[in-house]
């Protein structure tokens, strides 16, 4: 097999055995994302010489210091997520020449595990959109098929993921931007509990609902990710200081003495009767492992979009507030004038379309007047909604449902109608708003062969539980190693 | 209508944003197009139900008052799109 197709945990077996060399490895890969970035557009920076050289050094050593999950394994990271020396983009023009003096914390984790960074993948602008269509840098394209949307805003992570062109990834997730992306490319992604993952050098969005995850192959890959950049950070005053577990004490086979709830709410109209038959047949494979399910009720989903869609732009419109043309970004060649002209030319040139409407509605919302009606009600549905998650993880352990009621759609579908792709996120909203973990891992494939994914939520904290699911639905099932046509 | 396109220009003013009249226009539309989607949340009662702002119950995260090493200088300005290798450039306010 193509070193480039195989997993973290099949690579470390190999580097660690020396049988194959990360160079060897890395050079496969960047072969790989030379053959498809012209079909798909992952990237927006490819760092070549410099992965070829981390490669190389890697070799070099003799020994690795513990933990060294990722040593020697090439990986992709988010544009909206800071790497030293590296231009930092975040989709957008206004960050267009930005190279950050530092690095994320989830970098410095990557790095400190050995990982090789391949470069940065391509995103809606500030991880606004559902479909990497807003990127001030052209779209990315689904690898399964290049007409349609690979899904947003990580959607660069996920088709770089898809297509081989890294081994893993990460992305962000707002309001279902690791899970929406994951579902349509058919790989695993999981937005972890709000607070698990250092959001520092993460370019906010929306502060109170961003979170980082992984992007991966399989399961175990995705344990092993959150090893690497799961816990407590000091620069990060909303990480929370609880224990982080080894991920892969959740790989166990068997499901007996789990519950899972099927929130009835979910399953309504709306939903693409090809992913609801797909969803439908995953709950009987976990069944058919030991699980029990129960049908349940989250009253106040169809309240999320709306909650989400006043909460995540008034956070937006503060922080995007930063973008003055002055410490950095872009600044108007054509106001030297006045300040007040300058701020107004370089935030209007700057921000692409969707990112000035964010605003827009972001500060209408928390303008004079409108706070009560907006922000304050939007806060009140948000622990109406979180409160449907605790009572129903009363009885059950963790939640399964579709991630999107549909498969991709096309490109430009939905590109001059906002407000539907807004309702396109109408089953990852709810989980982002109560801060609950999530993942979604491919579970079957539409009749026009694009990926469909399968949500599964738990308590906060609770990854281990997601993933000991999704391990379980894996052993039975081979989508997740089902692979793009060629 | 929930807001009008006088609105949005004062509003655009607030966020520091120029919109075009066409843009005006288009905004006008597309806002209150997602202002009346998200009217449906009136369609709950939340007397007596507390706010969240945050996921995760915090209580205040506090560090020690120590001096710690930051950017220097140089560094800070090195994205600057106006320096004088010493400050940040603006055009003149007083």
């Amino acid at each position: 097999m193509e070193l480039y197709r195989l997993t973290i945990h099949e690579l470390r077996h190999l580097l660690d055995r020396r049988e194959v060399s990360a160079e060897e490895v890395t050079r496969s890969v960047l072969e790989r994302i030379r053959k498809w970035e012209p079909r798909i557009g992952a990237y927006l920076s490819v760092l070549e010489e410099a992965a070829t050289e981390e490669a190389r050094h890697f070799d070099q050593r003799q020994s690795w210091r513990e933990p060294a999950l990722l040593a020697g394994v090439p990986v992709a990271v988010k544009d909206v997520i800071c790497t030293k020396g590296i231009r930092t983009t975040c989709g957008s023009r206004i960050l267009r020449n930005f190279v950050p003096p530092f690095d994320a914390t989830v970098m410095a984790h990557l790095r400190g595990a050995g990982a090789i960074l391949l470069g940065k993948t391509n995103m809606d602008e500030f991880a606004m959109g559902s479909s990497t269509e807003n990127s001030a840098f052209g779209p990315t394209r689904n690898p399964w098929n290049p007409a349609f949307i690979p899904g947003g805003s990580s959607g660069g992570s996920a088709a770089a993921v898809a297509a081989d062109e890294c081994v893993a990834a990460l992305g962000s997730d707002t309001g279902g931007s690791i899970r929406q992306p994951a579902s349509h490319c058919g790989v695993v992604g999981l937005k972890p509990t709000y607070g698990r993952v250092s959001r520092f050098g993460l370019v906010a969005f929306a502060s109170s609902l961003d979170q980082i995850g992984p992007f991966t192959k399989d399961i175990t890959d995705a344990a092993l990710m959150m090893n690497v950049i799961a816990g407590y950070d000091r620069r990060d005053s909303t990480s929370v200081p609880v224990e982080v577990p080894d991920y892969r004490d959740s790989l166990v086979g068997g499901l007996r003495g789990i519950t899972i709830g099927i929130p009835r709410e979910y399953f309504g109209e709306g939903l693409d009767s090809q992913v609801e038959a797909a969803v439908r047949a995953a709950i009987r494979v976990l069944e058919g492992r030991g699980a029990r399910c129960v049908d349940v009720s989250l009253p106040h989903t169809e309240y999320g979009v709306a909650a989400y869609y006043i909460v995540a732009p008034a956070e937006a419109s503060s922080n995007l507030a930063r973008y003055d043309g002055v410490k950095y970004g872009f600044r108007h060649p054509a106001s030297r004038d006045s300040l007040m002209e300058m701020y107004q030319k370089s935030r209007s040139a700057g921000f692409g379309p969707e990112v000035r409407r964010r605003i827009m509605l972001g500060t209408y919302v928390l303008s004079a007047g409108y706070y009560e009606a907006y922000y304050k009600k939007a806060s009140q549905v948000r622990t109406l909604i979180r409160k449907d998650f605790l009572e129903t993880f009363k009885v059950c352990h963790v939640l399964v449902t579709p991630v999107a009621p549909t498969p991709a759609f096309a490109l430009g579908e939905k590109a001059d109608d906002p407000l539907q792709m807004y309702l396109s996120d109408v089953f990852t909203l709810p989980a982002s708003l109560a801060g609950i973990p999530g993942l979604s891992l491919p579970c079957g494939l539409s009749s026009k062969g694009l990926p469909i994914g399968l949500q599964i939520l738990a308590p906060h904290f609770q990854e281990g539980l997601t993933l000991r699911v999704g391990y379980n639905f894996e052993q039975e099932t081979d989508f997740h190693r089902r692979c793009p046509p060629e | 209508m929930k807001i009008t396109p006088e609105e949005v220009e004062h509003v655009a003013r607030l966020a520091r944003l120029e919109v075009s009249p066409d843009e005006k226009e288009e905004l006008t539309r597309q806002m209150n197009r997602i202002l009346q989607y998200v009217e449906k949340l009136n369609e709950l009662d939340t007397t007596g139900v507390s706010s969240t702002s945050h996921a995760i119950d915090l209580e205040n995260a506090f560090r020690d008052d120590a001096v710690e090493a930051s950017l220097s200088r140089d560094v800070s300005l090195e994205n600057a799109p106006e320096s004088n290798g010493a400050e940040f450039v603006v055009p003149r306010i007083i």
